[in-house]
């Protein structure tokens, strides 16, 4: 069974990585920081607030990095129904 | 131009003494004017690291509150002529590090050396922000292990807002050296790859240090490892990181996993 094991698992740095990478991607947006995700936030909150009311901890912000292409996941809840108060044009 | 190199790391005992010593003692070998700057007030390590323990007489704090001149509290280097320590200060006053002092002796530092390689202590109170706040360069020493690595991401955090230059809107150039690196342990998949850690913190390699007797051996000789057997694999590792802080573009060696006894009679016998 150990011998098993030993060949047909990983190791369990996988396991590290993954937990570190759950744990950072929280700490960041938490502890702030001037870092790309930490200032798009504040930019994300700053331009939704002007609309309507937001909070800080409402606003998510996740960039999952790849080669070929990386994707900007943001997220923002609100409290209650948005009143859309659709005005024509002039 | 001077350059200031900050070693740091968030997390304690990773190596940033040794790698203070080393990289001081790498560059001042190129022949650069080099002085290493202990900000561990209380508990001061890299005097001892550079064999200078019985040669201290004044330290940061006497400069900083007028007791001594900053030329009396350097020491030279007894192997190196263009390498000096300024040594922290083992007083108990947490405080004795003011950001004024600080200020003005880097500045005096910064006119008469090449390079000023700061050793941060562990933590991220005073001690350290105090360190890292004229950094050029900050060396980040991570060892692939997970408390390591997400002190070393709190860590570029606080490099990126609490640093003169942050305060200017520049950015610190900030490299990653892994140091304690088990290539056994790698080829196992017990310890995080290169690769993660890399990709986790984002940063440029500076370096990978393997884990090694030499480190500690040359540690009990009091000679920076980098010049006590400079054909030791930590050795080279250091003098190459050394190139690439001077803006040489050297491709970083990744350490081979070291046959063990078996290992070498199969090769003898190949």
């Amino acid at each position: 069974m150990t011998l098993w094991k030993r060949f047909f698992t990983n190791g369990s740095a996988p396991q590290a990585r993954e937990r570190l990478q759950i744990l950072l991607s929280h700490e960041r947006q938490v502890l702030g920081g001037d870092d790309l995700l930490s200032s798009l936030r504040e930019d994300i909150l700053a331009a939704v607030a002007k609309r309507v009311p937001c909070e800080r901890d409402s606003v998510k912000v996740r960039l999952e990095r790849g080669a070929p292409m990386s994707i900007l996941e943001i997220e923002v809840e609100i409290r209650g129904n948005v009143e859309l108060g659709l005005t024509r044009a002039a | 131009m001077a350059k200031v190199i900050t070693v740091t790391s968030g997390k304690g005992g990773v190596g940033k003494t040794t790698t203070t010593a080393a990289i001081g003692a790498a560059l001042a070998r190129t022949g650069d004017k080099v002085v290493v700057v202990d900000f561990d007030v209380g508990l001061r390590n890299l005097d001892l690291i550079m064999g200078a323990e019985r040669r201290v007489v004044y330290d940061f704090v006497n400069v900083i509150q007028g007791d001594a001149r900053l030329p009396q509290a350097l020491i030279k280097d007894k192997r190196l002529d263009s390498l000096f320590l300024l040594p922290a200060s083992q007083t108990r006053d947490k405080d004795a590090l003011t950001e004024e002092g600080v200020d003005k002796v880097i500045d005096d530092l910064r006119r008469h050396f090449d390079w000023v390689v700061c050793d941060s202590p562990a933590g991220i109170e005073r001690g350290a922000t105090l360190a890292m706040r004229h950094a050029d360069i900050a060396i980040v020493v991570t060892n692939p292990e997970v408390s390591s690595v997400r002190d070393s991401d709190r860590i570029v955090g606080i490099l990126d807002s609490k640093t003169l230059k942050a305060e200017r809107g520049e950015t610190v150039d900030k490299r990653l050296l892994l140091t304690r690196y088990d290539a056994v342990r790698a080829a196992r998949g017990d310890m995080l790859k290169i690769e993660d850690v890399l990709d986790i913190l984002s940063l440029p390699l500076l370096g990978i240090v393997p884990e090694s007797p030499d480190v500690l051996k040359a540690s009990n000789f009091g000679v920076p490892v980098s010049i006590h057997d400079p054909d030791s694999v930590p050795a080279r590792a250091y003098n190459d990181a050394a190139r690439r802080l001077k803006g040489e573009e050297l491709a970083v060696e990744v350490p081979k996993q070291r046959l063990g006894l078996f290992g070498k009679f199969l090769r003898r016998a190949a």
